[in-house]
């Protein structure tokens, strides 16, 4: 059989190859949007004839080398600091001394949902305790009512969640703790929506 | 037939281009804006990417008294220049000098004070 007898110039017309032809860069065009870290002349905010373009750092640069999650910067922050990949200073004072909290706290009114177990550790490597206490969060069992509606609407966790920290996509990342693995409380508490 | 792809190939143009009009900033990428335009220099871009590889957030939210709300502390030139909030680091000791006005004031004309990216989750992550 002779190549030119393959029916490829009757099956596939112009327009059909028109077609194909766009519905590739459609993809492409797609993939290149999809990029994880866009260069800051193509981010849609910074000036593209801004001659300090050059000069800045670009996201890619310093994100790439970190360790990727899949939302928010496409970095797991946590982790980053957690296994040494970054040191970020703690103050502008040299006489300054962390304070990591290893305690855990266990929000129990969470509807059908499962508990939140809050890591202080992880938010003590990062800040310090008045970063949120008492501004944002009494230091104190039930004083705080939480709910869903207000972290949504950027209270509460939802000040850095949703904004800097994993945005609230993430439901399991705090809802992380089934209720038949943890004691009942003792004390009747529920019901009136604080944690 | 004709006329139908040709219609198909419109709209794959115009799919085409809405990835290049949507706006792709980093997450968290904060736009100041509340002054800037106003007083005829770019609006600033602060890139909390950048700044949390080098700084503890207490640094500037607790230390620098920066409110976690975007445009909501107020700031002016003449504060930096007394030394307070950006012009605690930005005073050509820790970071550049406050000269350096292109570096910070690069935003686009038109663009509104707020917190830029959050938009990019489009959906769970897989862990």
């Amino acid at each position: 059989m002779r190549a030119s007898t393959f029916p490829v110039n009757r099956v596939v017309s112009r327009s059909q190859f028109i077609f194909v032809f766009l519905f590739l860069l459609v993809i492409t065009s797609v993939g290149l949007a999809a990029d994880k870290w866009k260069p800051l002349k193509k981010d849609g905010i910074h000036d593209p004839s801004n001659p300090a373009i050059k000069v800045l750092q670009e996201p890619a640069d310093a994100l790439s080398v970190l360790q990727t999650d899949t939302v928010g910067n496409n970095v797991d922050w946590a982790r980053t600091l957690d296994y040494g990949f970054i040191e970020p200073l703690g103050s502008l004072e040299n006489d300054y001394e962390p304070e990591i909290l290893e305690t855990t706290v266990l929000m129990r009114n969470t509807m059908p949902m499962r508990y939140v177990r809050f890591p202080h550790k992880t938010h003590t490597q990062w800040m310090s305790c008045e970063t949120c206490h008492d501004s944002i969060f009494i230091a104190k069992e039930h004083a705080n009512p939480i709910n869903m509606g207000k972290i949504l609407n950027g209270e509460y966790c939802g000040i850095c969640h949703g904004a800097v920290s994993f945005p609230l996509t993430e439901c399991d990342r705090c809802h992380n703790t089934d209720s038949s693995t943890v004691p009942k409380e003792p004390t009747a508490s529920a019901g009136d929506g604080s944690q | 037939m004709k006329r139908r792809s040709c219609r198909s190939a419109v709209a794959i143009v115009v799919a085409c281009l809405i990835p290049a009009m949507m706006v792709w900033a980093e997450y968290a990428d904060v736009i100041l804006n509340n002054n800037s335009e106003n007083e005829g220099v770019a609006p600033v871009i602060f890139p909390h990417w950048f700044h949390r590889i080098r700084f503890q957030c207490s640094v500037c939210h607790v230390e620098l008294g920066i409110r976690m709300s975007a445009g909501s502390t107020g700031i002016r030139m003449q504060h930096l220049m007394d030394g307070r909030y950006c012009g605690a680091c930005h005073d050509g000791g820790i970071a550049w000098p406050l000269d350096n006005c292109d570096l910070c004031h690069s935003g686009k004309p038109g663009i509104e004070t707020g917190v830029e990216g959050t938009h990019q989750t489009t959906g769970p992550g897989i862990y």
